[in-house]
């Protein structure tokens, strides 16, 4: 069976963990929100995170994209071990390598589109001149060109989520992490942001998506699903079947 | 980050909250603004005191009761307050002493405040009355306008004449000459025979609201049991001063029948004392405001902290923001440091400029030359940097160690 994955060249692995787990304790409870997840992420893969509220979605998100550390396991990031790493060598890969996008935009509310595309770059040291032309031109790629000066609470949710992306993307990332980037909008609006997702995935990015919507999950090439801190299922995605139905 | 970034996001969070920002700089402008003005005005002062401003007239020492700085307080207060007045015998037998071995002996009794009235006009109710003799006016740098001085006869016969500062002919004689009316002075009636020059003020108080009446008449209207006499003694001479200053010494501790083992029971006045005094005045007032702005900027910079503590709070989600695009901790820890220090400098340069425009202002009034106190102004810029760092660093080291899953959590 021929498969458009297969077709693509398959790029070097990014993230790799073995045998994460992630738990709080609460008191006399412990939350165990991740119980042993083992994964492999490449290089211009479109992945899915599925699976019900709950299920540890967000928390290996947020393992992903160096945000939280795992109470044990093992992370590898383009080959280098995270858990070795100190706080610089964190913000810088967060700086540099990631690109998240929230649910909740987590845009700051007042600063223009432009400053918070900005942002990225002021802390990577990139000289005035070059970064605004550079947020500029990102907010441009992402159909904002017109929204430049405009604070969040001007702007639509769909166009604070594009401006989220943009500030994912403005730093040339080497994945985009978006956690449920279409559960605050519309359906309608939905659909836009994922098409632009795909648009990026087109170009080359590396995308990892969360969600609980088989719908969105759909636009990936691959879905994990996720199950009480475990993974249930790792498979190519429908979407990515029918095309490959479609091709042969 | 660059440091203009770090100034620009500052300016930006601080705008924010324009009156929250400008009422924690006030604090920290009122602490600098209380102790620039006060070295202001002292520094202006002793400018003005060094360059030449006299409190006596030139070659003159004085011998008094009291010393110039009377409120020592305590014992020290106890200690002359049991001395016994000058009397007006002692002062005249230092006089005899002293006759011709100095240019102007001025005897004086002027403790005493009276109003003078002439046709139903009236000089202010604080009229400085002095009781002297013909070297007052020198003694005490002033000029005759017109008329006469008071002369030795004058004193002899106790006459009541009265040689008037420029301020009570001013108020009482606004059409005619003075000279030769009679006025009321307490009740008493005077001829005027004379006139001082204007003097203008010194140390915020006029000089031309006075007049001198022969020191004999002074006691005869207004008592001698409880005065003391002041007594001014001029060299011939720059030369003579230090000879002349020994010689009075004696004559005065002879007039006050003390013997060879007893010290002075009266206080010796020149230029070089009253300077001196002056300058521990000065030394406690600057201290004082010292304190007082310490009191002030401590106040103030707890203030800057509990502020900042606020603004972390509130703004953890931002931090969780800022730390999940790639802020190190310690640009997170600079952005809320700078924050501080800037709040702490502007109210800083503000309390400089307000303090410096103050105390001149104060000097202004007091006829001082206008001084920058550079120095002093140095060491509030100093001051404010090192209170915003010292009161901002906790609350930016809190920003700084969040977790950035648990700030970006934060609601
Ligand atoms: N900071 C936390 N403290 C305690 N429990 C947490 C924390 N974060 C997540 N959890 C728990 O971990 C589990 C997984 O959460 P999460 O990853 O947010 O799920 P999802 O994103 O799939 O809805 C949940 O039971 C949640 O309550
Ligand atoms: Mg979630």
């Amino acid at each position: 069976m021929l498969n458009t994955e297969t077709m693509r060249p398959r790029g070097p692995i990014v993230i790799d963990i073995e045998n994460i787990t992630k738990h709080y304790v609460m008191g006399e409870e412990t939350v165990h929100a991740l119980r042993g997840v083992t994964l492999q992420i490449h290089r211009n893969e479109y992945l899915a995170i599925m699976g019900p509220s709950g299920s540890g979605k967000s928390t290996l998100m947020n393992m992903l994209g160096c945000l939280d550390t795992p109470s044990s396991g093992r992370y590898e990031f383009n080959g280098k071990d995270v858990s070795a790493m100190d706080d610089d060598e964190l913000a810088a890969i967060r700086n540099r390598e990631i690109g998240f996008v929230f649910q909740t935009f987590n845009l700051l509310p007042r600063a223009t589109s432009l400053r918070n595309v900005e942002l990225p770059l002021i802390y990577a040291g990139i000289d005035p001149v070059t970064r605004q032309e550079r947020a500029a031109q990102t907010l441009r790629d992402v159909g904002l060109g017109e929204r430049l000066l405009h604070k969040p609470n001007e702007l639509s949710g769909g166009q604070r989520q594009r401006v989220a992306i943009a500030r994912a993307l403005v730093n040339n990332p080497s994945i985009i992490l978006a956690d449920e980037p279409t559960g605050n909008l519309d359906s309608k609006t939905g659909e836009e942001i994922m098409a632009l997702l795909e648009n990026l995935y087109q170009a080359g990015n590396t995308i990892i998506l969360v969600t609980h919507e088989a719908d969105i999950a759909h636009h990936a090439r691959r879905t994990v699903h996720l199950r009480d801190g475990l993974i249930e299922s790792d498979a190519l995605s429908e979407a990515t079947e029918i095309q490959t139905l479609a091709f042969t | 980050m660059r440091f203009r970034e770090i100034i620009t996001m500052a300016v930006i969070s601080l705008g924010a909250n324009k009156l929250r920002s400008a009422l924690t700089m006030t604090g920290i402008t009122i602490g600098v603004f209380s102790v620039i003005s006060v070295m202001t005005a002292i520094g202006a002062l002793q400018t003005s005191i060094e360059s030449g401003i006299s409190f006596l007239g030139s070659n003159i020492f004085q011998f008094a009761k009291y010393p110039a700085n009377v409120n020592a307080g305590g014992r020290a207060q106890k200690k002359y307050e049991n001395r016994h007045n000058i009397s007006y015998r002692q002062a005249l037998k230092y006089y005899e002493l002293m006759e011709g071995n100095a240019r102007e002996i001025c005897l004086k009794s002027f403790d005493f405040k009276g109003q003078a009235v002439y046709n139903g006009m009236k000089t202010t109710p604080s009229l400085t009355v002095a009781g002297s003799n013909k070297s007052f006016l020198v003694a005490n740098s002033y000029t005759l306008a017109y008329g006469r001085n008071i002369n030795d006869e004058d004193v002899a016969f106790s006459r009541s004449v009265i040689v008037v500062g420029k301020a009570v002919e001013k108020r009482l004689f606004p059409h005619e000459s003075p000279i030769g009316r009679t006025i009321k002075l307490n009740g008493h009636n005077f001829t005027i025979i004379g006139g001082m020059a204007e003097k203008g003020t010194a140390f915020g108080q006029s000089q031309d609201d006075i007049c001198v009446i022969p020191i004999t008449r002074f006691f005869e209207n207004f008592g001698e049991s409880n005065r003391t006499v002041n007594i001014a003694t001029q060299s011939f001479s720059q030369e003579l001063y230090n000879t002349t200053l020994d010689k009075g010494m004696g004559a005065m501790r002879i007039a006050r029948g003390l013997r060879a083992e007893q010290e002075n029971d009266f206080e010796l006045y020149s230029n070089d004392s009253l300077k001196s005094a002056f300058e521990s005045i000065a030394g406690v007032v600057r201290i004082g405001a010292f304190v007082i702005s310490l009191i002030a900027l401590v106040a103030a910079g707890i203030g800057i902290m509990n502020i900042m503590l606020v603004s972390v709070t509130e703004r953890t989600k931002e931090i969780g923001i800022r730390k999940s695009i790639g802020a190190r901790s310690r640009d997170i820890l600079r952005q809320f440091l700078t924050e501080a220090v800037f709040i702490s400098e502007a109210g800083g340069v503000l309390g400089i400029i307000f303090g410096v425009i103050g105390g001149d202002l104060l000097a202004l009034w007091l006829k001082a030359n206008l001084i920058f106190p550079f120095g002093w102004a140095l060491a509030g810029l100093i001051v404010c940097s090192a209170i915003g760092i010292g009161f901002g660093f906790y609350p930016a080291y809190r920003a700084a160690r969040l977790d950035p899953i648990d700030a970006l959590r934060f609601e």
